[in-house]
């Protein structure tokens, strides 16, 4: 009997790894189909997660990608522990499973020929959430960019600050907008991209403070969580309440563009810049 | 959830936040701390606004939507010295604290604090905020009107304010809610007041997966003054008299007083340029990582 189930369990991994369901319409896309397009469901547009590099492709030039601070990764500096282990194994095994340090990628490259600088989020990595490495790295990719003089773009993927990082985590928010202050100093563009989703101490932070704010279709963007509002007001939410769309009726963000338009419409706002 | 847990907070017996035996000598727990912080008889804004300022004048309004009164701020003189005061003003009882939202700013409370620290700026006044807030208001019109676009203005607009900004943490520093009106040259806190980046009952919920573990939350949070001064988060502590600063208003108004003028004279002898670079180098020393 055991090695009956033991096929079945394989043969359905299998099939589950052929297949991916979207997470909005349910509906079962082929593996390959679902890549081909960007993690984009073919038929109801959601977009799904990529990862930083696989963003990094979508949007730099091919060879372009200088990567930048790689090395700085976060340290448990409170000894923080909770009911599942401390955050120093946390860190090692999301190290471990996404192959990366941070929750950030940071580097310069060229869009349509523009050189740009840019950090680009990554959920895979404990929930994209703002430490101070990652704030760190954003910091740094912002000084360059103020340095260089070149523009300056942040793609977030994040539930907001991290905390296993107490006050730290908090303290990263003050110490983000203050890269983007002196680039506002010097009329240095930063844009933001605000994927899915963009919550808390990132959206009210430099997320929020770009010089265009852009989304793809369908992100959820918001301050406080779901649950917590109707908990506060003691009814439901309407279904589009902090999406994309929401913030666009709402005067919160310059546009929505699809994945697979994101590139160019970077590029072609990056060419307006005439400084 | 934060109104129903805050009104709780301040509203229940007074009993329930007396502690085991005298907190006289002895090393508070974080959680006894949280308590503390949170105490009904605890002095808020309104009361350090007459015992340490006078001549106040308080301006009213976001110039957008309407006056946020979780969030008040004009005017002020303090030890002879002109400035800006800014504070979140959580109330003294039941009708205050629903007039005033327990502290929890809206997005015109943030904008309302931003038009006053700029008017400072133009006015060359330093700026004083007072932190007392369990976070910002979780609710759909603040979302709607824009919650978190308000709470990140401000401080990116406070990085770069050119006139000296102290913060002082007088109760709870809840999150964004409460650096929303928090960076600045000088941090300080009170001994027993709190700054943290969720509270210890929302941290528990998520990571211990029940409320109940606040205690053990607010511990794993690092959230007390003297853990913050510790990592170089805040710059200053506040002794507080006797079991707390509910217990003395006159000897933490003094304590707070002689503070905030020290602060203001050394501050207002640094260079503006000198000032923002200092501020800029303090925050981008925050928090602690590897490998750079």
């Amino acid at each position: 009997m055991a090695w009956y189930s033991k096929a079945i369990t394989e043969k359905k991994q299998q099939i589950k790894s052929l297949w991916v369901r979207c997470k909005k319409c349910q509906s079962h896309i082929w593996q390959e189909e679902w890549h081909n397009n960007l993690n984009v469901c073919p038929h109801c547009n959601y977009h799904g997660s990529i990862t930083a590099y696989e963003r990094i492709n979508l949007i730099f030039d091919e060879g372009t990608f200088n990567e930048l601070f790689a090395s700085i990764s976060p340290v448990d500096s409170l000894g923080f522990n909770d009911l599942k282990g401390s955050y120093k194994d946390k860190i090692e095994a999301n190290k471990k499973k996404s192959g990366i340090s941070e929750a950030v990628i940071t580097g310069e490259g060229k869009i349509n020929g523009i050189r740009a600088v840019a950090a680009v989020m990554d959920f895979r990595f404990l929930g994209g959430s703002l430490g101070s490495g990652t704030g760190e790295k954003i910091l740094q990719a912002a000084n360059f960019a103020f340095e260089q003089e070149i523009p300056y773009i942040v793609f977030s993927a994040s539930g907001g600050a991290r905390m296993q990082e107490g006050v730290l985590s908090l303290m990263q928010m003050a110490k983000t907008c203050a890269g983007v202050a002196r680039l506002n100093k010097k009329d240095i563009p930063f844009i933001s991209v605000l994927t899915n989703p963009t919550t808390g101490g990132v959206t009210a932070s430099y997320a929020m403070m770009g010089d265009l704010n852009i989304s793809e279709p369908g992100a959820v963007i918001g301050f406080a969580g779901r649950r917590v509002i109707e908990q506060t007001i003691g009814e439901k939410l309407p279904d589009d309440f902090q999406t994309a769309e929401y913030l666009l009726e709402h005067g919160f963000i310059d546009s929505i563009v699809t994945r697979k338009d994101m590139k160019k419409y970077l590029s072609q706002v990056l060419s307006y810049y005439n400084r | 959830m934060a109104v129903a847990s805050s009104l709780k907070v301040l509203t229940s017996d007074k009993s329930k936040h007396k502690l085991n035996g005298s907190t006289k000598g002895k090393q508070l727990s974080a959680w006894e701390i949280v308590k503390i912080s949170r105490h009904p008889q605890r002095p808020v804004f309104q009361d350090y606004l007459h015992s340490v300022f006078t001549d106040f004048v308080e301006l009213h309004g976001d110039r957008y939507y309407g006056d946020d009164k979780a969030i008040v701020g004009g005017f002020a003189t303090i030890g002879g010295i002109k400035v800006m005061i800014i504070g979140h003003n959580k109330g003294k009882n039941t009708e205050q604290h629903v007039e005033r939202n327990f502290g929890m700013a809206k997005p015109e409370g943030y904008r309302k604090a931003l038009r006053l620290m700029k008017l400072a700026q133009r006015f060359n006044l330093p700026v004083v905020t007072i932190i007392d807030t369990p976070g910002a208001f979780p609710g759909l019109e603040a979302e709607e009107r824009g919650q978190a676009e308000s709470i990140a203005k401000n401080i990116t607009e406070m990085a770069a304010l050119e006139v000296p900004v102290i913060s002082l943490v007088i109760g709870e520093g809840g999150s964004g809610g409460a650096l929303g009106i928090g960076v600045g040259d000088k941090i300080i806190m009170l001994s027993n007041a709190i700054y943290s980046v969720i509270s210890p009952e929302g941290c528990a919920s998520i990571l211990w997966r029940d409320a109940k573990f606040a205690p053990d939350a607010a511990q794993a949070l690092n959230l007390t003054a003297e853990r913050l001064l510790h990592h170089e988060v805040i710059d200053e502590i506040i002794k507080e008299p006797g079991e707390g600063a509910h217990t003395d208003y006159e000897k933490i108004a003094d304590a707070v007083k002689k503070s905030l003028v020290k602060n203001l004279k050394t501050l207002s002898a640094i260079p503006v340029d000198i000032l923002l670079d200092k501020r800029f180098q303090k925050y981008s020393a925050m928090g602690k990582f590897a490998g750079f």
